[in-house]
């Protein structure tokens, strides 16, 4: 699936935990949305373009990216 | 005129604890303390003559038809306007009660046509009945003297004729205007022997204020306000009660026939929500039902490009089944999904599902929803425990301030507005968020204390403002969030709330709403004691629609504002079963009862219940079925009731998106712009045409009842059942009243919910089981659904649509009174009549920089693309935004939104686009992109 919009997504969905103080809750508030909420196949999509790293683009927010690789 | 089978008691119910004791004509009565002599009368079964009284209108005693006796009292008191006393006795009949009687009436009927033959209602009306009550045969003053019977006929009102050579001048209508509508559209015109009921000033009621509710025509004791059906169609022999198939207020009718003809369609006075009263669109918009494009025989087509063959329902379901098969078996169990729409029912939403995860095997159902109150739902279940409004329509009538964000009532939920403006006739205050300047602002007897004309796609910022007054200045209510919050949640809150970036001054160049005004606003919303927030779509559209839901509940739990009566968080709803498609399981997370596809538990009951293994990870949603279709890997599709190419955001996307597919199925009743790129359309039935149940926006159940036979030959319910076979799933009811048997089975809230009991009471509120067989009317009373409330951390973030030199202006969407969402239904009704187009709206000062004059055709770009409409110019705006509806296809207007969506659901954000409107000489084409030009994508 376009990896623009699961990335914008993703991001839309961690602009609002952060605001959570508490990393580790943020963190795992996204991880818990996205799988409450996301198919499969686009969780699948997701991590492998997590798993290229901080610099992959269209860029992760790095507390999502953190969040994602915890699904695997 | 009243249903034909309407019992009228004369005065409105009255409540009280202290109960009253009278004799009536011998007979013992108890009323509650208020109630008329007349009511009572009637209680006991005991029917006093009348003509200017009806129990939805408060008395007024003008006609003085209703005289008694009431020993130990001098003269003959109106028993319409004499309460009831404790001990009174009263006589109904007497000599001289039958002489006045038949004097008051014999000069009535002077100016009047005696016959029945003569009138228009077949001798029915109150009038005619009431001259037989009271014995009059003959009138001994002649018609040839000064008379009312050569005034001319109103007929201007598409739906209704005034006749007032028939008027008794009651003022009945005027007083269900006054009264009931809050319109105020209906005068006395001139004096004495020359009165006249007129619409506004000498007008036509075409031309008047009027809103064409119906209610004067509903309580107009004669056949002077009639239906232009009824008297094409003649009298109504029988009527049966059902729930209105457009809006979330779910108002209960009663569909009146004649054969097989419906001859009209009359408010329920006994239903509720709406208690006897409607809007245009239930009360007359129902001929679409028998529209000549109603498609009658199921069609097939193998590629999109070639003309539809119409063929049997067996083929039809044939076809269907066997290619969703072919597809599923060469891309996978995932790449087929269901779509449901908010028109259809409980049951036929429960089937679709169900269809979809145990017979496709897989969790890929939505609903139309998403693109509307999705953020709802998450957003209140995720504080409250439920998502779903908290009140009953009528707890509105309990509040002492009245808090409208982004919702238009009038407009869009016209009846609620109704029951609203009454109780701010009554001193309720009034706040009102909005991007334009709605009617409800300022109107008859009706004005706002705040208007807070914000920027669109900032409410999160100024509910966020309002809270952090509420906190700083210490009007927080501490106990009731001790008791019943999250205290370590309301804390972290609390602290992130009082920081100074979301104070009214912070945000007042955000939102462009004066800090003053903020600060007022909020301390009114504070003090209450009773507010309530009521909220639409201009809160749900929005990349924060679910934010801005939290922190509304936010605000209400801080200041103590839920449950208990006159207060709470509304969601007004679109369509009349946005809710209860919800409720039965049309999210593709969830199963019926907001239950997630993962809890083990849950879906043991399922699989017990349908004899299949089940999906434990949620399905795609309507956006990402189209993302995946692009993409290849979702192939397959059931649409039941949705016009996704014309309702979904960006047009061309939903277009390509379709056509990548290899079965798109539509049912529906009209072909549409989805249907063009459909293999398969199944006709389906209106609303009059089968049975089942609607849920509207206060979580109450009415039944739909089938008064004609589907057109087609099946209801819709039974051509999911048909489908499901043939796809080889067993799936048989012989009534839908079997389907919501199945799903009270398997959902707590819905436990205690079958047809009997619907039948028994009319309808029920949601949850309804061993806890509250009845019921429930109000939610979280005592203790919120979750346990603990929870404040969650609202932060402001801007959209990412942003204005722009190439796009220097805020397109915002919304609706009007007498068309329905995108058409479908009341574009092919008379409703035409006042909105033939979607137009844009303008300020004065945007126009006049673009050179734009009233009614100038203009252009509308965004950065997704452009549509042709005629410009409004208006103050209701603010400089720098404009503003459309979304009734036509030919506006298109969903071509110019774009692919923006709410972070937590996906709902589109459909009310900012940032464009640019300039003066043009195209004309509108149809805006949906024609599937021509993608016919070779079909891989047929
Ligand atoms: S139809 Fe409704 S709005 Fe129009 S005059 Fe009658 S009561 Fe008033
Ligand atoms: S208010 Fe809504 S439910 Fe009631 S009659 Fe109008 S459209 Fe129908
Ligand atoms: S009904 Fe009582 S005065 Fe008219």
């Amino acid at each position: 699936m376009d990896i623009h919009r699961l990335v914008k997504m993703a991001n839309d969905i961690g602009s609002f935990y952060e605001a959570l103080p508490d990393r580790s809750e943020a963190i795992s508030s996204i991880a818990t949305h996205l799988k409450n909420f996301w198919e499969p196949r686009m969780r699948r999509e997701i991590i492998e373009h997590a798993r290229q790293g901080a610099e992959a683009t269209p860029r992760l927010k790095e507390l999502v990216r953190e969040a994602i690789l915890t699904l695997e | 005129m009243l249903a034909i089978d309407d019992k009228d008691l004369g005065t409105p119910e009255r409540k009280s604890d202290k109960l009253i004791s009278l004799e009536v004509d011998g007979r013992t009565v108890e009323v509650p303390e208020g109630t008329s002599v007349m009511r009572a009368a009637a209680l006991a079964d005991i029917w006093i003559p009348k003509l200017c009284a009806s129990d939805l209108l408060e008395a007024f005693g003008s006609c003085r038809l209703c005289l008694v006796e009431i020993e130990g009292r001098n003269g003959l008191p109106a028993s319409c306007t004499t309460l009831a006393e404790p001990g009174m006795r009263v006589r109904t009949q007497s000599q001289r009660l039958t002489k006045l009687r038949r004097n008051v009436m014999e000069l009535y009927m002077s100016d009047h046509p005696l016959d029945p033959f003569e009138c228009k209602a077949g001798g029915k009306c109150e009038l005619h009945k009431m001259a037989q009550a009271v014995g009059l045969d003959h009138v001994r003053y002649s018609s040839s003297g000064r008379n009312h019977l050569t005034l001319p006929v109103d007929n201007s009102n598409p739906y209704f004729t005034f006749d007032p050579t028939r008027c008794i001048l009651c003022s009945r209508c005027i007083r269900a205007c006054d009264e009931r509508q809050g319109t105020y559209a209906l005068t006395i015109d001139g004096r004495g022997f020359n009165s006249v009921i007129s619409p506004g000033q000498h007008q036509h009621y075409s031309e008047s204020e009027c809103v064409s509710c119906g209610a004067c025509v509903q309580l107009c004791p004669t056949d002077a306000l009639m239906e232009k059906s009824v008297l094409e169609t003649g009298p109504a022999e029988r009527a049966v009660i059902t729930t209105c198939g457009y809006c979330g207020v779910g108002c209960s009718f009663k569909a009146e026939l004649r054969g097989d003809q419906v001859v009209r369609m009359v408010p329920n006075k006994n239903g509720l929500p709406n208690f006897g009263h409607s809007c245009v669109k239930g009360r007359f918009a129902w001929g679409y039902a028998t529209h000549p494009d109603r498609v009658r025989t199921p069609m097939i087509r193998k590629r999109i490009s070639d003309p539809w063959q119409e063929v049997s329902w067996e083929e039809a379901l044939r076809y269907a089944a066997s290619e969703l098969k072919r597809v599923q078996a060469k891309y996978g169990r995932g790449s087929i999904g269901g779509i449901t729409s908010s028109r259809c029912t409980n049951e036929e939403a429960y089937l679709v599902q169900k269809l979809v995860r145990a017979g496709f095997g897989n969790n890929n159902v939505d609903t139309c929803a998403r693109v509307c109150h999705s953020p709802t739902g998450y957003g209140l279940k995720a504080a409250l425990g439920t998502p779903a409004g908290t009140q009953d329509f009528d707890s509105v009538r309990a509040s002492d301030v009245i808090m409208v964000i982004g919702a238009n009532p009038t407009e869009g939920h016209p009846v609620f507005a109704s029951i609203m403006k009454r109780r701010l006739r009554e001193g309720a205050h009034l706040i009102v968020v909005d991007p334009r300047r709605i009617e409800l602002v300022r109107m008859p007897h009706v004005e706002a204390d705040y208007f807070l004309q914000l920027k669109p796609g900032t409410n999160v910022a100024l509910l966020n403002a309002m809270s952090h007054v509420v906190v700083t200045e210490g009007l927080a209510k501490e106990d009731f969030i001790r008791e019943r919050c999250d205290v370590r949640e309301y804390e972290m809150w609390r602290e992130f709330i009082v920081q100074k970036r979301n104070s009214p001054e912070s945000v007042e160049q955000t939102t462009g709403v004066p800090a003053e005004s903020i600060r007022g606003a909020a301390r009114l919303y504070a003090k209450g004691p009773n507010s309530a927030i009521y909220y639409g779509l201009g809160v749900t559209e929005h990349s924060q629609g679910t934010t801005a839901v939290l922190a509304m509940v936010n605000l209400a739990m801080v200041t103590g504002n839920l449950g208990r009566a006159g207060v709470g968080i509304n969601p007004l709803r679109g369509q009349n079963n946005v809710q209860g498609s919800n409720d039965v399981g049309s999210f593709p997370h969830e199963y019926t009862g907001y239950r997630h596809v993962s809890d083990p538990q849950v879906r043991a009951a399922f699989e017990r219940e349908w004899g299949v293994k089940l999906d434990p990870e949620p399905g795609l949603r309507i956006p990402n079925m189209f993302d995946a279709a692009l993409d290849g890997s979702f192939k397959g599709l059931y649409v039941e009731g949705e016009d996704i190419a014309q309702s979904d955001p960006n047009s061309q996307h939903v277009a390509e998106a379709l056509a990548a597919m290899e079965i798109v199925i539509v049912h529906d009743i009209f072909l549409n712009e989805t249907s063009k790129y459909a293999h398969v359309f199944l006709p389906g039935s209106s609303f009059l045409e089968k049975d089942g149940t609607f849920t509207n926006a206060e979580r109450r159940i009415s039944r739909v009842r089938k008064v004609l036979p589907p057109l087609a030959g099946m209801e819709d319910w039974e051509v999911t059942c048909a489908l499901a076979r043939a796809f080889g799933y067993p799936m048989n009811y012989s009534h839908p009243s079997e389907i919501m048997d199945e799903l009270a089975r398997l959902t707590p809230i819905f436990a205690g919910v079958s047809y009997g009991k619907l039948e028994r009471l009319g309808s029920v509120q949601w949850p309804c089981n061993d806890d509250a067989p009845d019921g429930t009317a109000v939610m979280h009373v005592g203790q919120f659904v979750r346990g603990k409330g929870r404040f969650m951390l609202t932060e402001y973030i801007p959209t990412e649509e942003r204005t722009s030199p190439r796009y220097p202006l805020i397109l915002t969407t919304g609706r009007v009174l007498t068309q329905y969402n995108v058409g479908t239904q009341t574009r092919r009704t008379k409703n035409v009549t006042w909105y033939a187009e979607d137009r844009l709206e303008i300020h004065p000062h945007d126009a006049e920089q673009r050179g734009i004059r009233d009614n100038d055709w203009v252009e509308v770009s965004s950065r997704a693309g452009s549509i042709v409409l005629r410009a409004e110019i208006t103050d209701r705006m603010q400089p720098g935004v404009v503003y459309t509806t979304f009734h036509y296809p030919e506006t298109g207007a969903n071509v110019v939104t774009t692919e923006n969506s709410d972070w937590a659901t996906n709902c589109p954000e459909y009310k900012v686009t940032a464009v640019q409107v300039l003066p043009t000489t195209r004309r509108p084409e149809r805006r949906v992109p024609e599937p021509a030009h993608h016919a070779e994508m079909s891989h047929q």
